[in-house]
């Protein structure tokens, strides 16, 4: 059975420096992946390189996602392919409606996809009942994409154009930050309400805490651009108390 | 030592001569009208056409982007007007049109009918024959305005009563239907009445194909405590060059809003000499250009506060493809009575190509001591960041462009009051976006 995401070797560089080097990752359907690791291990890159961010130069390895090859499609395609990701820090974009925005990507999406596209009251109805599970007011999907949000609102509204989106495997990069424990739990439970057989995750964060609310089936530490130890949820305790030193001197 | 460089003159330079020469006998007006003509004419061929050396003209230079004088057009035929054409953009919003074809005015075409009290419509060539002050008056230095009193010769003459209050807006359509190579001088003029309410929209295009110019004017009094809009699309065809001038006089208490939207023209200058003559008056003058190809459109604005407590906010947004060029010129003076005014100006350029270009001047000229200006300028491609996280989110990539274009020019559109021109404009924009392919 093809893995849902299957990373072989992968190396990545930005202006000349080699950030990811030769990274191997397999994640299954309903799989639930947490990448923990060092400021600097490579984490965020991993997830640009993934969702086809310009100015990353791929120097080795490759991508399948659901065996194909996710490396030479640009990022629309890899969206439509199932592919969502999280930002760590979402942007501000005046003069778009969220709503506009959240309408225009599920339909690019659909026709893609070959799907028919959705008038713009069934795009509203379900945007609404997702908002609600978000506790997300509902003025806000007036307003300009993320113009004026607060950091918590941002997350939100990531988590729920995941949940709109329906991806095949979500990326999330340090959802926590930024986030009090009350925002935190609300886009906890809405991630997990997303957890599926035929979904994948992968679950970036610096900190174990996210962890106590997504609680990953598979724990890695990622340092020096390479994934250096794989184990059980347990792993992310242990990180939280011995730090990631050992690793980076390892990696090193 | 200054001595006065005369250039040679230009083909269109001689060619314009030998057509006021022609044409002087036959242009509307009795002998004030003649001798306004004949003073604006000895102006023009003083200065010769505006060159980059003019400060006012230093991004537009028309001895080289104007390389003939166009024959005067003939008079239209009517009966071959495909009538549904002129405007069509704005068809339905139940605009009361008054067709201007090949710069004649056309009574026969136009929706006269049921007229508001205190509204009058006259043909400007009627008026100019029975030598009433119909030319545009000011602007004496400008060549492009000498070249108008020179030669207009029909247009529209409104008037409209203090305390009138107009539902429906006044559509001045101006179209090209002429094949052969052209030139078209109008002027119209626009009075409103004191506390009266008007929105006056002015559409101007005509054939790709078809190499005419077009050099129109309009002049403006609004008396004090009125309520006036004007939106002017300017949408002429791809070998054309366009000349506006606005003269506008405002009065105290007005709020006034002005928009200007240039999608067509090869080269197109927009003129607006805005006096606030008036206390307390609000303005707001809002422009933006959508250009691609070789285009080349400039807004030169001048706006004069000249009493005290006015507030002006002028907004410039250009959206520039290929190797267009998109000119902004912006002053804003403050006369010494002005005290307590209020201007902002902003002028923005969205560059899509590595060779298109945006000139923006911006200018302050202030006289009094109590007064807020400012004025500000950005240049720069479509953010990368945005388009990345658009895209990341399954748009394609023109799409995402047209999502931040839309958005770049949202911000000028979304401020006129009427929502049905407002979705008017928006089609218009959408349409250039998809012609961008």
């Amino acid at each position: 059975m093809t893995a849902l995401l299957d990373i072989r070797g992968l190396k990545a560089e930005i202006d000349g420096r080699q950030i990811l080097n030769g990274l191997d990752l397999c994640v299954g359907k309903g799989e639930v992946h947490a990448i923990m690791g060092p400021n600097g291990a490579g984490k965020s890159t991993l997830s640009y390189v993934l969702s086809g961010k310009p100015g990353y130069e791929i120097t080795g390895g490759e991508v399948y996602l659901n065996g194909e090859d996710l490396l030479a499609m640009a990022p629309d395609e890899r969206a439509a392919k199932g592919l969502f990701l999280a930002f760590q820090y979402p942007l501000e974009i005046p003069g778009v409606a969220t709503l506009t925005f959240l309408r225009t990507a599920l339909n690019a999406q659909r026709k893609k996809r070959g799907e028919e596209e959705l008038s713009s009251p069934d795009v509203l109805k379900r945007v609404r009942e997702l908002a609600k599970q978000l506790s997300i007011d509902p003025e806000m999907l007036k307003r300009p994409l993320n113009v004026g949000f607060s950091g918590g609102e941002k997350k939100r509204n990531e988590t729920l154009q995941m949940a709109l989106l329906e991806p095949r495997l979500c990326v999330l990069d340090e959802t926590d930050s930024g986030l009090d424990i009350d925002a935190l739990r609300i886009v906890a439970d809405g991630v997990n309400r997303l957890r599926a057989a035929d979904r994948g995750m992968i679950v970036i964060t610096h900190y174990q805490r996210l962890l106590d609310y997504i609680v990953p089936d598979v724990v890695h530490v990622l340092a020096a651009g390479r994934i250096v130890k794989t184990g059980g949820k347990e792993l992310a305790l242990e990180l939280e108390a011995t730090g990631y030193a050992q690793y980076q001197s390892e990696a090193a | 030592m200054n001595a006065e460089i005369r250039p040679v003159k230009t083909a269109a330079e001689i060619g314009l001569a030998d057509l006021f020469a022609a044409a002087r006998q036959t242009l509307p007006g009795g002998s004030r009208t003649e001798a306004l003509r004949l003073e604006a004419f000895d102006r023009f061929s003083e200065s010769g056409l505006p060159h980059a050396r003019l400060e006012g003209w230093k991004y537009t230079d028309l001895r080289r982007l104007v390389r003939d004088a166009k024959p005067l057009a003939p008079l239209p035929d009517a009966s071959k007007v495909d009538a549904a054409v002129p405007g069509a953009a704005l068809a339905d919003l139940g605009l009361r049109r008054l067709l201007i074809v090949d710069g004649v005015f056309v009574p026969d075409l136009s929706d006269l009918a049921s007229l508001e009290a205190g509204v009058s419509i006259r043909s400007a060539t009627e008026a100019l024959a029975a030598d009433e002050s119909v030319l545009l008056s000011g602007a004496e230095r400008d060549p492009a305005a000498s070249l108008n009193r020179a030669f207009a010769a029909s247009g529209v003459v409104i008037a409209v009563a203090p305390d009138v209050v107009l539902e429906r807006p006044i559509h001045l359509a101006y179209v090209t239907t002429t094949g052969t190579p052209s030139a078209m001088f109008t002027v119209s003029r626009l009075e409103v009445g004191e506390r009266a309410r008007v929105t006056l929209i002015e559409t101007h295009e005509g054939p790709d194909l078809s190499d005419y110019q077009v050099n129109t004017a309009l002049q403006l009094t609004v008396a004090d405590d009125a309520e006036f809009d004007r939106i002017k699309l300017t949408c002429e065809g791809a070998a054309a060059l366009h000349i506006a001038t606005l003269q506008a006089e405002i009065g105290a208490r007005v709020r006034y809003r002005e928009f200007g939207f240039t999608t067509g023209g090869a080269v197109v200058r927009n003129q607006l000499l805005v006096t606030l003559a008036g206390k307390g008056t609000d303005a707001q003058i809002h422009q933006a250009s959508l250009l691609a190809g070789r285009q080349h459109a400039d807004t030169t604005l001048v706006i004069d506060h000249v009493a005290a407590g006015s507030q002006s906010r002028e907004v410039f947004k250009a959206v520039v493809d290929d190797e267009a060029r998109a000119v902004f010129q912006g002053k804003i003076t403050v006369q010494q009575g002005a005290q307590q005014t209020d201007a902002r100006m902003m002028a923005r350029a969205l560059l899509l190509s590595d060779e298109a270009i945006a000139n923006c001047k911006p200018e302050l000229e202030i006289f009094a001591d109590d007064v807020q200006c400012g004025h500000g300028t950005t240049t720069g491609a479509l953010d990368d960041q945005l388009k990345f996280y658009l895209m990341a989110r399954g748009i394609p990539e023109k799409e995402a462009e047209a999502l931040l274009i839309q958005a770049f020019v949202g911000e000028v559109i979304d401020a006129i009051d009427r929502e049905d021109l407002r979705g008017a404009l928006s089609r218009i924009m959408t349409d250039w976006l998809k012609g961008r392919g």
